[in-house]
C-alpha cells in the first residue's frame, strides 16, 4: 500500500470508509487523485480475525459513548453503526435496492418530504455500475419499478424463512422476489459462494459478503489510495479564507495532523454531523458546512417492526442471509394507504442472543417463559419492515458536554415518531400480521419498537438555504469540503440505503474527475 | 407435542461435539475456549455486588439442576471489566458499570426496606415481584436517582443477563440452535430439512431417534 506523508498535502483525505468514504477512495483513486482515507476502526482480515460468534464480533459496532433522547430514543450500537475500515457494510445484511425513481422527487410528485437534487435516471445508471461492482446475487426480473438490467450473479435459493415471506404474499395476491443481495452465488476470484452460515449481521468469515471491506477497498488500494486505520478524526482545519486545510486525527496514543486539498466527511449520519459541529471556529462558530443551520437536522431512521410467529414445521432461520425474500408492494402501490411513503419487508433470521433480546425488550419475557420460548427458536418465522420515516428538523444530532475517550464531546441523538410514522408502521404490522396468518403461523405477536439504518443530517439540495451540499456533495459554505455518505439523504424512501449511498459516492467521483478537468476545484 | 420440561427437546445434543469439525475455525475455537475458561470470581463486581448478581441471574434465566450451570454473573462482570459496552444510554443513565452499581445499590436499598434483608437471601417468589416490580418500573426509591427502574432492567440488568446466557455453547445446546457454522456453514436450507451436524429434535415422541442423530454430531 502506498503512504502518503502528513506534512504534504493530499488531493483527498476521507474521514471514513464505509459505504461512502470506501466507495468514494476507491473511484478517486482510479480517476488518478491522491487519497488518504482515514477509519477510526481497525483494518479486519475477515478469514482470521472474525469468530462465528455473536459477542466477539460486536468488536466491529461503533459503541463509543453516545446519548440517546426524544419521544422514541434509538437504539443504536450494532444494529446501527460500525467501527472499522469498510464501515457499516462489515456486518450489513447486504439487501441491495434501488429507490423508487418518485422518491427522488418526493416532494414535487408525492407530496411529502424533500426532493433531491439528482435525476433517477442518472442514478439508475449509476446502480448498475455498484450492482456490477458488488456482483449482486438477484432475480432475472424485478418485479417493481421501470427496467433494470438482470442482476450480475443469478439468484440464491430459499431458506425456509424466505418461503414463508413469498407463501404469504401469494395467498395474499402481492408479489414477491429473492432479495437482490451482496453476497457471492457463484466464485469470484479467490472468494468462494455464500455458505448460508447466517452470521452477517456478526461478520462474514468467509469474504462471500461483498462489504465495502473486500469489494471498494482493495481497488483503492490497488489504485494507489492510503487506508488509514485506527484514525480518530477529532476536527476538521478550517483557515480564514473559507477553505479546508486538514483533518485533526488521533492515531497511536497521539493527535496528528494530515494536510489536504479537499476533506470528505464519510462518518455516517452520526459522526458526520458531530464532527463538523465539533470543528467549529470562531469564524464558524455553528459549526463548518452550517450557514443553514440544517447540520444535525432531518436524522432519519428507518422503522424495522417486525410481526412474529410459531410453525408447527421446522424453519431453522439461521441457516442463510437473514433476508432471502423481499416484497416492495407497499413501496410502490399507493392505493389503500392513509400514510405518506412506503415500506418493504423481509424474511428474517435472528440468531439466538438478538432473538432472546428481542423476548426480553420487545415482550417483557424472562424467567422460566423466556426458556420455554426459547427452545421454539428453530420454529420461528418473522417479517420485517424497512419502513419510511418522514425528515423532522427537530430529529436531530446536537452536542452534549460530556467527552469521550478522545476528549471529543459525544453526540446527543434526540429522536421521535411523526403520525405518519406511526401510521405507515400501524398499516404495515396489520398487513404482515395477516401475511403469517396465511401460512397458519401460530403465536404471533408484533414488535413495535425497533428502527434501522441513519440518514440525514447533512441532506443535499439545491438552495444553501436549504441544504448543507449540492448534488455533488460539496458543502455549500467551504468549497474544499464534500460529504459523502448517508448523511446527504433528503428523504430514506422505504428501501435499506447502501446501494443509494455507493451510487451517490459513484457519481461524486465521477463529477469530482470533472470539475477537476474544468479548474472548477 | 415435544416435551415441555426445560432441555428435554434436542435429547444429547452438543454444539461442543462440532468444536474440533469443520464448523469452527480456528478464532471462534479460540473465543469459545476464552469464554469456558471464565473463572467464577468478580473482578468488576464487589463480593456483595457480586452475590446480588448471581441472585438476580438465577431468576432471569433459571436453569435446570441437572447440569453445569452457565456462569452467567461472571460473564456478565467480564464484560464490565473489559468495558465492552453497548454504547448508547438514555439522559440521567450513567455509562454501563456505572449504571449497574447505581441499580444494583438501589435494588438492595428497595429490598431492606421492604424485607428487611439482602436480595440474594430472599425467597425466589420476593425476588421474583421485586425484579417485576423492577421491570414495571415501579421501584422509585431516591436512590434510583435520575435512572428510572424499569430503564435499568431492560437497558441493563436482564439485557446483559440474557445475552451472557445466551454466549455460552450450553444454552445453544438447549435450544438446539446449529451455533458456530465457519467456514462449513449449511446446505439443507427449507423447511424441516436438517444437515447432519445440526441438533434433531424430538418427533412423535421418539426420543431414541433424536438421540441417536444428535450423538452423531461433529
Ligand atoms: C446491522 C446492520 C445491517 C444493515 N443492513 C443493511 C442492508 O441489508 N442493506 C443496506 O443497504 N444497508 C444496511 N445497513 C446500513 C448500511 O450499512 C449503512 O447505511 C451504510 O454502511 C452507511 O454508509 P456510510 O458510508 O454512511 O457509513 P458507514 O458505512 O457506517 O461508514 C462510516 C465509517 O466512518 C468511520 N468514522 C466515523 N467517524 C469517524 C471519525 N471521526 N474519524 C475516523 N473515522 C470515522 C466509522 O468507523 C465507519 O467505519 C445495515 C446496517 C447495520 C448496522
Ligand atoms: S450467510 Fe453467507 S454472507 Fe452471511 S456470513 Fe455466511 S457466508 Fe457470509
Amino acid at each position: 500500500m502506498r503512504q502518503y506523508r502528513q506534512s504534504e498535502p493530499v488531493d483527498f483525505v476521507i474521514v471514513g470508509t464505509g459505504a461512502g468514504g470506501g466507495t468514494l477512495a476507491c473511484r478517486l483513486a482510479e480517476h488518478g487523485f491522491s487519497v488518504v482515507a482515514m477509519d477510526a476502526g481497525p483494518y479486519f482480515r475477515p478469514l482470521e480475525d472474525f469468530a462465528s460468534d455473536e459477542s466477539e464480533q460486536t468488536k466491529l459496532y461503533w459503541t463509543d459513548d453516545r446519548i440517546v433522547d426524544g419521544a422514541n430514543p434509538l437504539q443504536m450500537g450494532g444494529n446501527n453503526s460500525g467501527k472499522a475500515v469498510g464501515g457499516s457494510t462489515v456486518h450489513f445484511a447486504m439487501v441491495s435496492l434501488r429507490f423508487r425513481p418518485e422518491w427522488f422527487k418526493s416532494r414535487s410528485l408525492l407530496g411529502y418530504g424533500a426532493d433531491w437534487p439528482l435525476d433517477w435516471r442518472e442514478m439508475w445508471r449509476y446502480y448498475s455500475e455498484v450492482e456490477d461492482a458488488l456482483k449482486i446475487a438477484g432475480p432475472i426480473t424485478y418485479p417493481w419499478g421501470p427496467h433494470r438490467p438482470r442482476y450480475p450473479y443469478r439468484a440464491h435459493e430459499l431458506n425456509a424463512a424466505a418461503r414463508a415471506l413469498a407463501d404469504g404474499c401469494e395467498a395474499l395476491g402481492i408479489q414477491w422476489t429473492e432479495t437482490p443481495i451482496a453476497t457471492l452465488s457463484a466464485p469470484r476470484g479467490l472468494a468462494h459462494p455464500c455458505v448460508y452460515r447466517g452470521f452477517c449481521t456478526s461478520g462474514c468469515s468467509t469474504n462471500a459478503k461483498q462489504s465495502a471491506l473486500v469489494t471498494w477497498i482493495p481497488r483503492a488500494i490497488a489504485a494507489g489510495a492510503e487506508i488509514r486505520d485506527l484514525a480518530m478524526v477529532g476536527r476538521i482545519e478550517a483557515d480564514n479564507s473559507n477553505l479546508a486545510t486538514g483533518v485533526h486525527y488521533h492515531r497511536d496514543g497521539q493527535w496528528r495532523f494530515q494536510r489536504a486539498r479537499n476533506v470528505v466527511v464519510a462518518g455516517y449520519a452520526i459522526e458526520t454531523p458531530r464532527l463538523l459541529l465539533n470543528s467549529a471556529t470562531d469564524r464558524f462558530p455553528a459549526g463548518l458546512a452550517n450557514s443553514s443551520g440544517l447540520v444535525g437536522k432531518n436524522l432519519m431512521v428507518q422503522s424495522n417492526q417486525a410481526v412474529w410467529g410459531t410453525m408447527e414445521r421446522e424453519v431453522r432461520s439461521y441457516k442463510g442471509p437473514p433476508s432471502l425474500a423481499i416484497t416492495e408492494h407497499w413501496n410502490y402501490e399507493d392505493k389503500g394507504k392513509d400514510f405518506f411513503g412506503g415500506y418493504c419487508y423481509m424474511s428474517q433470521g435472528p440468531l439466538p442472543q438478538l432473538w432472546a433480546n428481542t423476548l426480553l425488550s420487545a415482550r417483557g419475557l424472562w424467567g422460566p417463559h423466556l426458556i420455554s420460548e426459547m427452545e421454539n427458536y428453530n420454529h420461528v418465522v418473522g417479517l420485517k419492515i424497512v419502513g419510511e420515516m418522514l425528515p423532522q428538523e427537530a430529529n436531530r444530532v446536537t452536542l452534549a458536554d460530556e467527552t469521550d475517550q478522545y476528549g471529543l464531546r459525544i453526540p446527543r441523538i434526540t429522536y421521535s415518531w411523526c403520525d405518519n410514522d406511526r401510521r405507515l408502521i400501524d398499516h404495515s404490522l396489520a398487513f404482515m400480521t395477516e401475511a403469517l396468518e396465511a401460512v397458519d403461523a401460530t403465536d404471533i405477536w408484533r414488535q413495535n419498537d425497533d428502527t434501522c439504518h441513519l440518514n440525514g443530517t447533512a441532506r443535499m439540495g439545491n438552495d444553501p438555504l436549504t441544504s448543507v451540499v449540492n448534488a455533488d456533495c460539496r458543502s455549500w459554505d467551504i468549497r474544499n469540503l464534500w460529504i459523502c455518505d448517508g448523511s446527504v439523504f433528503p428523504t430514506v424512501g422505504g428501501v435499506n440505503p447502501s446501494l443509494t449511498i455507493q451510487a451517490i459516492a459513484c457519481r461524486t467521483a465521477d463529477r469530482i474527475k470533472t470539475m477537476a478537468r474544468r479548474g472548477e476545484l | 407435542m415435544p416435551d415441555s420440561r426445560p432441555g428435554t427437546r434436542f435429547p444429547g445434543y452438543d454444539v461442543l461435539s462440532k468444536r474440533q469439525g469443520p464448523s469452527w475455525n480456528e478464532k471462534t475455537r479460540e473465543v469459545i475456549a476464552k469464554r469456558l475458561a471464565t473463572a467464577s470470581e468478580p473482578r468488576f463486581f464487589t463480593a456483595d455486588e457480586f452475590l446480588t448478581v448471581v441472585a438476580a441471574a438465577s431468576r432471569i434465566v433459571p436453569q435446570p439442576p441437572t447440569r453445569r450451570p452457565v456462569p452467567i454473573a461472571a460473564l456478565v462482570d467480564r464484560k464490565l471489566h473489559l468495558m465492552q459496552s453497548d454504547g448508547y444510554r438514555l439522559p440521567g443513565t450513567p455509562r454501563d458499570g456505572e449504571a449497574w452499581r447505581l441499580g444494583l445499590k438501589a435494588l438492595d436499598l428497595e429490598t431492606r426496606v421492604a424485607f428487611g434483608v439482602p436480595f440474594h437471601i430472599l425467597k425466589e417468589a420476593d425476588q421474583d415481584f421485586l425484579l417485576a416490580r423492577m421491570q414495571s418500573g415501579e421501584l422509585r426509591d431516591p436512590a434510583w436517582t435520575d435512572m428510572a427502574s424499569d430503564v435499568f432492567f431492560r437497558m441493563r440488568l436482564a439485557r446483559d443477563i440474557v445475552l451472557a446466557y445466551y454466549s455460552h455453547p450450553t444454552a445453544w445446546s438447549e435450544i438446539g440452535w446449529g451455533g458456530p457454522a465457519s467456514p462449513r456453514g449449511y446446505v439443507r436450507i427449507d423447511y424441516d430439512e436438517r444437515d447432519p451436524w445440526e441438533a434433531a429434535e424430538v418427533k412423535g415422541g421418539n426420543v431414541v431417534a433424536a438421540r441417536r442423530k444428535n450423538n452423531r454430531v461433529r
